[in-house]
C-alpha cells in the first residue's frame, strides 16, 4: 500500500503494541500495549522517564524492531509482513533519522555525511554531494560542504544530522533526543529547524524528548510511562 | 560507499598508519627472512648447479650432502667408466685447504680440482683469463666474490711478492682485489692465480679455488681416498636414471641426476640443522607482528567506526555492502602492507646481492607473503564483520 499522505491524515497508527526483550526469567516488558497516532504535518512528541519504553517505540516505527504483538501501520504498511531486505529498503526510502550523537563520520566531509542516505537509496556520489550541498545551503551551512563534521560546533553538527536526515525527503523523521547534547539556545534554534523545515504536509515526526523547554514546538505531547501511552496532549 | 569505505580508512590517520605499519613489518620480515632462509639454502647446492655438464653424480653412499666428507678411491672412477652406457666419467676432488696469502694470512677456501684432461667441472663463467690456462704449472682460478673480499691483499703488494712483516689486524691498511699474477700457498704448495671466476657463492662463504685434479691431490694432505665425487655423462639415447641404477648394481656407490643431489643437500640441512627452525621462528614472528599490531588495529578500527555501521544500517544499508566495505578497507590496507613490505624487501635483495648475505626471492615467496598477509586481514575483517553482522540497527538509539 502507498502513503496516503495530507497534513492531519494519521501516518503512523499503533493499536496495544507489545515488546518483550529477553525470555523466561530474563523478560523485560517495553511495551505492554501501547496507543499512538501520528499525523502527516504533525511534530509529536514522546515523553516520559528513562525506560518507559519511548525508544523501542520509535524503533519499531522506524522498522528497527518487531513488534511482538498489537496492530501498527506505518505510511499504511504493516511492517511486520516485510522481509529483511524489504524492511531495510522501506527504511532507505520513507525513514529519516536524527540521532543524540549525531553520528556524522568524521573523516567525511558534511557534504558527504549528508549524501549517505542518498548513496545508499543507490544515488552516484557526485549527484548525491551536489544535492546534499544544496540542502545543507537552507541549513545556513553553505560554503562549509568540504568541512570535517569535528570542525564545527554541536548546534552546526545537529544541522548538518538534520539535513542528513531530510535530503532524501522521508515520509518520517525519527528524532532521538535531538537537543540533549545542546545548550538551551542552540537546542531552541534546533528545533526552530526541525519544526519549520522538517514539518511537511506529507511528513511525520517523531521527536522523543525529555527537554521540556522544547515542548512548544510539539503539535502533540504523547506522554509514556512503563510501557504505556498514558495521556495525549494536542497542541494545536 | 565504496568511496566513503576508503575515506573512512584513509582518514583515520594514526589507525591507518598502524594497521600499515603492521602489515608492512609483517611482509618484510616475512618475505626477507623467507629469502635469506633460500638463499642460504641455494648456496648449499650452488655447486651443483654451477657444474652443468653432468649427467650424474656419483658418490659414496654415505656422504649426505655436496660438502660431506666421504672420499673415493681414484679406481672407482674406472669402476664407473666401465658401466654400459657412460659416455665419459671423471673425477671430482672438492675438499677445504688452508690457504696462506702473500700477506700472511690464513684463509680456508673451498678447492675444487677438475678433470686435467677435459677440463670438465669447471667453473660456469670465466671473466678473467682461459680455464685453460689451469693446465699452466701451479695455476689456480679464484672466484670473483672472494678476489675483493677475504682473499683482498694490500694495496702495495705487487703481483707475485710477499709480505713478511704485515699485520692483519690494521685496519687502516688500504687493499685491492688479488688478482691475475699473484701468488699463494696451498698446504706449502705454491700456487699461481691464473683467472677469475663466477661462481655461485658457498654457503660458509669461503673463496672457491679451481684447478686440476692432480694438482688439487698434490695440495690436499696425502690421503688413499681422493675423489670426492665422479661425474658421469651418458651416452646419447640412455636415460640417465636407468644409468643411475645399472652404476649403483655395478660399483656400490650412489648414482643421482644433479636434481636429486641437489634435494638430498637440501634434505639434510632442513632436516638435520636448526636453520629452517630458527628461520621458521623469525617468519612466525613476523606472522604474529602482523596479527598483534595490524589486525588487532583493524579490528579496533572496525568497532570505532561500528556506530557510523550502525547508523547505516539505520538509513537502509544493507548487511551486505556494510560487509563490502569492511572486506574494501581490509583488501586495500592488505594490498598497500604487502606492496611495500615486498617492496622493501626487494630493494633489500638488490642492496645485497652478490653479497655476503645470501638473499633468493623465488616466484613462492611473495605469493606465501601475501597469503600470510590475506590471513591476517581475513581473520581480523571477519571478527569485524561479526560485529556488524550482529549489529542490531536499533542501538543506534543507545549513546
Amino acid at each position: 500500500m502507498t502513503p496516503d499522505p495530507g497534513a492531519g491524515s494519521v501516518a503512523i497508527r499503533l493499536r496495544g503494541v507489545t515488546k518483550t526483550f529477553g525470555r523466561g526469567d530474563n523478560a523485560v516488558p517495553a511495551l505492554r500495549g501501547a496507543d499512538l497516532d501520528a499525523m502527516y504535518g504533525h511534530v509529536t512528541f514522546l515523553v516520559g522517564p528513562s525506560g518507559c519504553g519511548k525508544t523501542t517505540l520509535i524503533s519499531i516505527v522506524a522498522g528497527l524492531l518487531h513488534r511482538d504483538g498489537g496492530e501498527l501501520s506505518v505510511l499504511g504498511e504493516d511492517l511486520s509482513t516485510m522481509s529483511r531486505g524489504v524492511l531495510t529498503r522501506w527504511r532507505s526510502e520513507n525513514v529519516g533519522f536524527i540521532f543524540q550523537a549525531f553520528n556524522l563520520i568524521p573523516q567525511l566531509t558534511i557534504a558527504e555525511n549528508v549524501s549517505v542516505p542518498l548513496v545508499i537509496r543507490g544515488a552516484r556520489r557526485r549527484d548525491a554531494v551536489r544535492k546534499a550541498a544544496e540542502i545543507l545551503e537552507k541549513m545556513g551551512l553553505g560554503g562549509r560542504e568540504r568541512s570535517s563534521p569535528n570542525k564545527l560546533s554541536g548546534g552546526q553538527q545537529q544541522r548538518v544530522a538534520i539535513a542528513r536526515s531530510l535530503v532524501h525527503d522521508p515520509h518520517i523523521l525519527v528524532c532521538d533526543e535531538p537537543t540533549s547534547a545542546l545548550d538551551a539556545s542552540v537546542g531552541r534554534r534546533v528545533m526552530e529547524l526541525i519544526a519549520g523545515v522538517a514539518r511537511q504536509p506529507d511528513r511525520a515526526v517523531l521527536v522523543v524528548t525529555h527537554d521540556d523547554r522544547i515542548f512548544p514546538f510539539a503539535d502533540r505531547i504523547v506522554h509514556m510511562d512503563d510501557g504505556r501511552v498514558t495521556q495525549t496532549e494536542d497542541r494545536r | 560507499m565504496k568511496w566513503f569505505a576508503l575515506k573512512m580508512l584513509f582518514g583515520d590517520v594514526a589507525k591507518f598508519y598502524g594497521i600499515l605499519l603492521g602489515l608492512t613489518f609483517a611482509s618484510l620480515l616475512i618475505s626477507q627472512q623467507s629469502s635469506i632462509f633460500v638463499g642460504l639454502m641455494s648456496r648449499t647446492v650452488g655447486f651443483v648447479r654451477d657444474t652443468g655438464q653432468a649427467d650424474l653424480w656419483i658418490f659414496d653412499r654415505d656422504k649426505l650432502f655436496v660438502d660431506d666428507q666421504k672420499p673415493l678411491r681414484d679406481t672407482e672412477v674406472d669402476r664407473v667408466r666401465s658401466v654400459s652406457g657412460v659416455a665419459w666419467a671423471v673425477p671430482l676432488f672438492k675438499g677445504l685447504l688452508s690457504a696462506k696469502l702473500p700477506s700472511g694470512e690464513r684463509e680456508t677456501c673451498d678447492v675444487i680440482g677438475i678433470d686435467d684432461a677435459t677440463l670438465i667441472g669447471g667453473p660456469p663463467t670465466m671473466i678473467e683469463g682461459r680455464i685453460e690456462d689451469l693446465r699452466r704449472p701451479e695455476a689456480i682460478v679464484i672466484d670473483e666474490t672472494s678476489r675483493a673480499g677475504k682473499l683482498a691483499l694490500p694495496a702495495e703488494l705487487a703481483p707475485g711478492d710477499v709480505l713478511f712483516d704485515f699485520d692483519p689486524n690494521d685496519r687502516s691498511v688500504v687493499r685491492r682485489p688479488m688478482q691475475v699474477g699473484d701468488v699463494l700457498e696451498l698446504n706449502e704448495r705454491r700456487a699461481v692465480v691464473v683467472g677469475i671466476a663466477r661462481t655461485t657463492p658457498t654457503f660458509q662463504n669461503q673463496p672457491v679455488i679451481y684447478t686440476t685434479y692432480s694438482r688439487a691431490k698434490q695440495f690436499a694432505p696425502a690421503n688413499r681416498r681422493t675423489a670426492s665425487l665422479v661425474l658421469v655423462k651418458a651416452l646419447d639415447g640412455v636415460d640417465p636414471s636407468e644409468l643411475a641404477r645399472r652404476i649403483e648394481a655395478d660399483t656400490g656407490l650412489l648414482a643421482m641426476t644433479p636434481d636429486e643431489f641437489s634435494w638430498r643437500t637440501l634434505d639434510y640441512w632442513v632436516s638435520q640443522t636448526g636453520i629452517p627452525i630458527n628461520f621458521g621462528i623469525a617468519i612466525m614472528l613476523g606472522f604474529l607482528v602482523g596479527v598483534a599490531i595490524a589486525g588487532q588495529m583493524f579490528y579496533n578500527f572496525t568497532l570505532d567506526n561500528l556506530k557510523y555501521f550502525g547508523a547505516m544500517k539505520a538509513m537502509g544499508a544493507s548487511t551486505q555492502r556494510l560487509l563490502g566495505m569492511v572486506a574494501l578497507q581490509a583488501s586495500v590496507a592488505a594490498f598497500l602492507g604487502l606492496g611495500i613490505g615486498l617492496g622493501m624487501t626487494s630493494l633489500f635483495g638488490l642492496n645485497v646481492a652478490g653479497d655476503r648475505l645470501a638473499f633468493r626471492m623465488v616466484w613462492q615467496i611473495p605469493v606465501i607473503t601475501a597469503v600470510a598477509v590475506v590471513i591476517i586481514c581475513v581473520g581480523s575483517a571477519v571478527l569485524s564483520m561479526i560485529r556488524v553482522v550482529r549489529l542490531d540497527p536499533s542501538e543506534v538509539f543507545k549513546t
